[in-house]
């Protein structure tokens, strides 16, 4: 019994050692960490985002920009995580939206005094997808009517010029 | 006696403003085609609804006007201001379709700020945006950065006399070439060889940094002409900051440079003629007001203890103070942090450099380099004439291309252009406090906008008031055509008004 108890403690501690900055850190917004950089700066935050643009590989790193709906910030993590993201936020596809959990760093002296985050956890909260881009047919009409009056006015001009 | 404008007058304008409109709305083929490579329909059709109104309105204006007789100074000017504005209506019909710009005025807004090679955006979720108009956004720098006339000059306008007075009115009052026609196309020689090599040069970078290569290239294109143009513009809602990369930041600064560099220059560079980058008035202007800027910035950010080393405090502090006494207003840092992490001297380092800007007959704006070089070649004339016995007879001269004496009229023109700046620069900072924003604030976004730099400390964005919005165009708009033509529209509405 006194084993057992002693396994499923050190079964939590490590739990607990492993997801620590999901566990301590603060969820913060792009706006929050901008305003109050120097505050966070070097701390353990969770900030959630849809990943947009381009994955960016660099060597065993990569970079992937996550934005929260206000702004879009510089994510630094292994190239193990960012083989996990599906989908990247462009015209047509919508983005992984992840949660990640990192240290925030105000200008990083490794990344030429950017301000971003260096991953050590992620979450997939929301896979992304495809966006099916439908005819708008207001569009298209209003291009054709056009269309129809300027072919008008140049059959008029051919008429007067004859 | 004021004369009123004569019927005349107005069908010349209107004659001349189709033409241009004409010239404009086949640049929208380019986007179209893009559209159509990409597959994006719903962007494509925004291009054509936007080529069919302007093909429309231009084609109205020249049946309406039809004339054979050639501009004057006046129509030649109005002809300039008008076309911007113009430009900026039908430039804005399909960003506002795209439903990224909240309202028409934003949309107006931004397309302002491309043409005048701004920079400053309220778009709304750029990231999303289609090819097709993140094309046209750094497509239109590229069009006003060579300028609108221009193009219709190049491609669009036999050669007649008035021709020379719309270039004069762009605020290009430097020929590279005995013919007008040949200097715009010169102009735009310079721009696409420069085009070529630079998207290549982006293009490749972005490969080696991870970027897909159709978007490496994309975004090659689209930073190239923001850059050589000094607009500013980014196809994401990070700017520079998007590509986490050195390379691309020494990349972009060289074009930059390259684009704040007078075209004239660039012919004498071409030609072989090397000495001159050294000896001419303006580079060394420049050299040394980005040293004496970078100075106060540096001083500013130690003080303040805005980066953890001193490569760092450059790698920061250089780019963001070259691309604003460029005129380019790209970020490598987000809005908020000049304010949060920066001290007020740093930022009035960068305000200095962007009230000063580059060359004339480049792509920048404000009051730039050969009028500050001119005004302080005057105080040291003064100042000889102090110290000097009053006998002497003092004569000042300095090098822009050949020898030029300083001669009175040049000094009082620089001075009223420079004074001009001041004022505009002043005004908006006024404004932009009556609107409640901070003094040090507002005059950066003031003199960002109308310097046409397109750095931001924050108070630009989508809900901003109605008012500084307005105020911000008129600022940009004014100060792209440095003065002379927006004075010109001002006196013939006066003319109309109160002539006989």
């Amino acid at each position: 019994m006194r084993i057992n108890s002693k396994l499923a403690l050190t079964i939590l501690l490590t739990v607990l050692f492993l997801y620590r900055p999901v566990c301590f850190a603060q969820e913060l917004s792009s706006n929050e960490l901008i305003k109050n950089a120097k505050q966070y700066d070097g701390q353990s935050i969770i900030y959630t985002g849809e990943v947009i643009g381009d994955v960016m590989a660099r060597g065993n790193y990569a970079w992937v920009n996550i934005n929260d709906g206000d702004n879009a910030l510089g994510v630094w993590m292994d190239i193990s995580l960012a083989k996990e993201i599906k989908f990247t936020g462009n015209y047509q596809a919508r983005g992984d939206v992840l949660e990640i959990a990192g240290i925030f760093h105000r200008a990083c002296a490794q990344h030429g005094g950017d301000l971003d985050i260096h991953v050590q956890s992620l979450r997939n909260s929301s896979p992304g997808r495809i966006v099916r881009q439908k005819l708008n047919f207001d569009k298209a009409n209003l291009s054709l009517i056009l269309l129809g009056i300027l072919f008008l006015i140049w059959i008029l001009t051919l008429f007067r010029r004859k | 006696m004021i004369l009123k404008p004569r019927l005349q007058d107005l069908k010349i304008i209107g004659f001349y403003l189709g033409k241009i409109i004409l010239g404009l709305a086949m640049t929208m083929v380019i986007p179209i085609l893009i559209g159509l490579c990409f597959g994006e329909i719903n962007p494509t059709l925004d291009f054509l609804i936007s080529i069919e109104i302007s093909v429309l309105l231009g084609f109205f204006l020249i049946k309406i006007c039809r004339t054979d007789k050639d501009l004057n100074w006046m129509q030649g000017m109005i002809v300039v201001s008008l076309s911007w504005v113009v430009a900026m209506v039908l430039g804005a019909i399909p960003l506002y379709l795209s439903g990224h710009w909240k309202s028409f005025l934003d949309a107006c807004f931004d397309a302002m700020s491309g043409f005048a090679t701004t920079g400053l955006t309220l778009a709304s979720n750029l990231d999303h945006i289609s090819y097709t108009h993140n094309l046209w956004r750094h497509l239109i720098m590229f069009l006003g950065g060579q300028g609108i006339v221009v193009i219709a000059l190049s491609f669009f306008v036999r050669g007649f006399s008035g021709a020379f007075k719309m270039y004069v009115g762009e605020a290009r009052d430097e020929k590279i070439m005995p013919n007008v026609i040949h200097t715009s196309r010169f102009i735009w020689l310079v721009s696409i060889v420069y085009l070529i090599l630079g998207t290549l040069a982006l293009g490749i970078t972005g490969i080696f940094n991870g970027m897909r290569p159709v978007n490496s290239f994309f975004h090659g294109a689209c930073i190239f002409m923001a850059a050589f143009d000094t607009g500013g513009f980014a196809p994401q809602s990070q700017n520079i900051l998007y590509y986490h990369s050195i390379v691309y930041e020494i990349i972009t600064v060289v074009i930059m440079i390259l684009g704040a560099l007078n075209f004239k220059l660039h012919y004498h560079l071409w030609m072989g003629n090397r000495k001159e980058i050294f000896k001419n008035i303006e580079t060394r202007t420049l050299f040394i007001t980005i040293l004496a800027a970078f100075s106060i910035v540096a001083v500013g950010l130690a003080q303040a203890g805005s980066y953890p080393s001193a490569i760092l405090l450059f790698r920061k502090g250089f780019y963001q103070l070259i691309s604003g006494h460029t005129g380019t207003g790209f970020q490598t840092i987000y809005a908020g942090q000049f304010i949060q992490d920066w001290n007020p001297l740093a930022l009035v380092g960068v305000i200095f450099a962007m009230a000063l800007g580059g060359a004339v007959c480049s792509t920048t704006g404000a009051i730039k380099m050969l009028r500050i070089g001119i005004i302080f070649k005057a105080c040291k004339e003064d100042l000889k004439r102090i110290i000097m016995p009053e006998r002497s007879i003092v004569i000042e001269k300095f090098h822009h291309i050949k020898e030029v004496f300083l001669e009175d009229k040049l000094v009082r023109s620089a001075l009223i252009i420079t004074l001009a700046y001041i004022i505009l620069y002043g005004l908006g900072a006024l404004v932009g406090m009556f609107y409640g924003n901070p003094f040090l604030e507002a005059l950066f976004e003031s003199t960002s906008a109308a310097a046409n730099v397109g750095l931001s400390c924050g108070i630009t964005q989508a809900t901003m008031p109605a008012g500084l919005k307005i105020t911000y165009i008129l600022q940009m708009w004014a100060g792209r055509l440095e003065f002379m033509s927006v004075f010109t529209i001002l006196g013939f509405l006066y003319a109309t008004i109160k002539g006989k």
